[in-house]
């Protein structure tokens, strides 16, 4: 295997792993902030409230 | 001499616009006809060139009949939605999935008694087999979903679709490109790539077709009144978008001349193998599941008079489905040339996509709760959700046929066939079903279906086909994959290729057993859809819903 493909993989498997779990949490974060119940309610309720 | 009402009136620049191209497109594709190297490619050159002008005189000929101003956006307050195109879709999806379950049928057939290829080249398995995966997914499929995304976008944006000629435009020239690939496989036409057959010229006037549609969909979001963006209107966003790229990626091919119908993929060796089901991976996943998600995100709801499970949910749901998507391809291709770790990631990435798959199968069934009598009653809502009960199995079977090991069983076996039915015919059948039952008395403004009991009959046919077919399936691949691999004690294969494939006859009879059940359905299915649509008694109220609610 290439330096270049070892140097690649270990990026991926270290850093890039980590950057994909911090984005999923702060995806589940955002989403699960308390102050937002309200507007999902409303969204969820979008299809049933047509004229 | 002149005509006061048609002095007011004038082309808009859409239509003098598509009537100008459509009549270059005509004069260039009788050429191309004239000067063609195969009598297929100048078949479809004819077939170009007569729907060119065949649409030049329709938009004339509407230009006549319709009035000096454009339709209005609303009415009274109201949006004035454009339900034309969508009628024309839905309907054109039930003629190709009749189309499509026949030739399926005809092709499983084939496979327990191939004398039924009449020995004629354009009825070899080798051609209807496309002929058939491309008229479920792309036909039919496709027409459910341009006819539910045009619905729900609309409804949800409280808007009506943005374009004159360009919705019709992507039903009618949509349909025009299954018509050029359908024939295409059946005269030998076939760039060779699973579920991307179709030839450049037939690629080129689906990119086309299909920018408009992202167009108009983008453009009614735009036009929104609401200020939120409905979760299913990001499915079939990400549907839209995706299928444009992966279609480009693949189909990166160049013809040989402009008079053949034969081109050259850019990519060579396994990079091609690695797009290819780069592609092929991805239209399962945004074809097959984030358009159909889409549908089950608004009809559920919608026929269960319950919002959606958990909003939240569904937005986990979402972006983790289409990050972890893109990567799963590679497991179509375990044991190959593909290297080690591209496999492996892929294996990886699959297992990874069993949960947001189940979280977004839990969102789809809790729905329900609270109201799971309906399940009893309405035979509508129970197709849907026990379409995404069989989406949760078959997203559990997935992830585990892509772990390398039992990928070694199973792969090149009838199991991946089962695999694939069960989410074809279950997920994606049944939610599509239960759709089109939901919105033709929506569109055709009736009271309800003409039969319910119908309805009953329908699920429970197919449900009896469709686990015939998986079960047979299953016992055909693992007993398949295992002769295959038994060796006796002196190190030689115990069975040669052709006692393997005798093996399977029983199972082939019990497939297309299962799939002759699953048509009978469907068939019931349109003589409903036939008999609501013809049913004199449209109903008086402006809207006909199964719920009435009172005017805000």
């Amino acid at each position: 295997m290439s330096d270049t493909y070892m140097a690649l993989a270990e990026f991926a498997q270290s850093w890039g792993l980590l950057y994909f779990v911090a984005v999923f949490v702060v995806v589940l974060l955002i989403v699960m902030r308390p102050s937002q119940k309200q507007r999902y309610d409303q969204a969820a309720r979008l299809p049933l409230s047509e004229d | 001499m002149a005509n006061p009402t048609i002095d007011r009136k004038s082309f808009t620049h859409g239509e003098f616009g598509v009537a100008i191209a459509l009549t270059v497109l005509a004069v260039f594709s009788l050429v191309v006809a004239g000067k063609a190297h195969s009598t297929a490619y100048s078949f479809h050159a004819v077939l170009f060139a007569a729907a060119s002008a065949y649409f030049v005189y329709k938009i004339v000929d509407r230009f006549y009949s319709r009035p000096a101003e454009p339709e209005p956006l609303e009415i009274d307050g109201k949006p004035n939605y454009n339900y034309g195109p969508i009628k024309f879709a839905t309907i054109a999806g039930l003629f190709w999935g009749i189309a499509g379950f026949t030739v399926g049928l005809w092709a499983a057939l084939e496979l327990a008694f191939p004398v039924l290829n009449f020995d004629l080249p354009w009825t070899t398995f080798g051609r209807i087999r496309p002929l058939h995966t491309s008229a479920v997914i792309f036909a039919f499929g496709g027409n459910v979903l341009i006819a539910t995304s045009f619905y729900v976008v609309q409804r949800t944006s409280r808007a009506r679709m943005v374009g004159d000629l360009a919705p019709w435009f992507v039903v009618i020239g949509y349909n025009f490109f299954i018509l050029i690939a359908g024939t295409g496989y059946l005269l030998g036409v076939t760039q060779s790539k699973e579920y991307a057959e179709p030839e450049w010229y037939a690629d080129l006037w689906l990119t086309v077709v299909w920018v408009v549609y992202l167009m108009v969909f983008l453009g009614t979001i735009m036009r929104r009144k609401e200020p939120h963006i409905y979760v299913a209107n990001w499915f079939f966003l990400a549907f839209i978008l995706t299928i444009a790229v992966l279609h480009l990626g693949n189909n990166a091919a160049i013809p040989v001349s402009v008079f053949s119908s034969k081109s050259y993929i850019v990519w060579a060796g396994v990079q091609d193998a690695m797009i290819q089901w780069w592609y092929g991976h991805n239209a399962v996943g945004f074809f097959l599941t984030a358009g159909f998600l889409g549908i089950m995100y608004y009809f559920i709801p919608k026929r269960a008079d319950r919002p959606i499970y958990s909003y939240r949910l569904s937005i986990v749901h979402f972006w983790s489905l289409i990050f972890l998507y893109i990567w799963a391809g590679p497991h179509h291709l375990h044991y190959t040339a593909l290297p080690d770790w591209a496999q492996t990631l892929g294996m990886t990435f699959s297992i990874m996509l069993w949960m947001p798959s189940w979280g977004g199968m839990i969102n789809g069934i809790m729905t329900l709760s609270g109201a799971w009598d309906k399940l009893r009653t309405d035979p509508v809502l129970r197709m849907m959700v026990v379409s995404v009960a069989f989406y949760g199995m078959s997203t559990f079977e997935g992830p585990l046929m892509s772990v390398k090991v039992v990928n070694s069983l199973s792969h090149y076996t009838d199991w991946t066939i089962g695999h694939v039915h069960s989410g074809a015919l279950g997920w994606v059948g049944y939610i599509s079903f239960g759709a089109i039952y939901c919105l033709v008395p929506w569109l055709w403004n009736r009271k309800g279906l003409w039969s319910l009991k119908l309805v009953e009959w329908h699920f429970w046919l197919s449900s009896i086909g469709i686990v015939l077919y998986i079960t047979s399936m299953w016992v055909a691949g693992i007993l398949q994959g295992l002769m295959w691999r038994a060796y006796n004690s002196l190190g030689f294969l115990e069975y040669s290729f052709v006692e393997t494939v005798e093996a399977m006859h029983p199972f082939y009879l019990i497939r297309a057993l299962g799939g002759l059940l699953f048509l009978a359905g469907a068939l019931l299915m349109v003589v409903n859809i036939w008999k609501t649509i013809a049913s004199p008694e449209a109903s008086a109220a402006p809207e006909a819903r199964p719920v009435m609610v009172p005017a805000e």
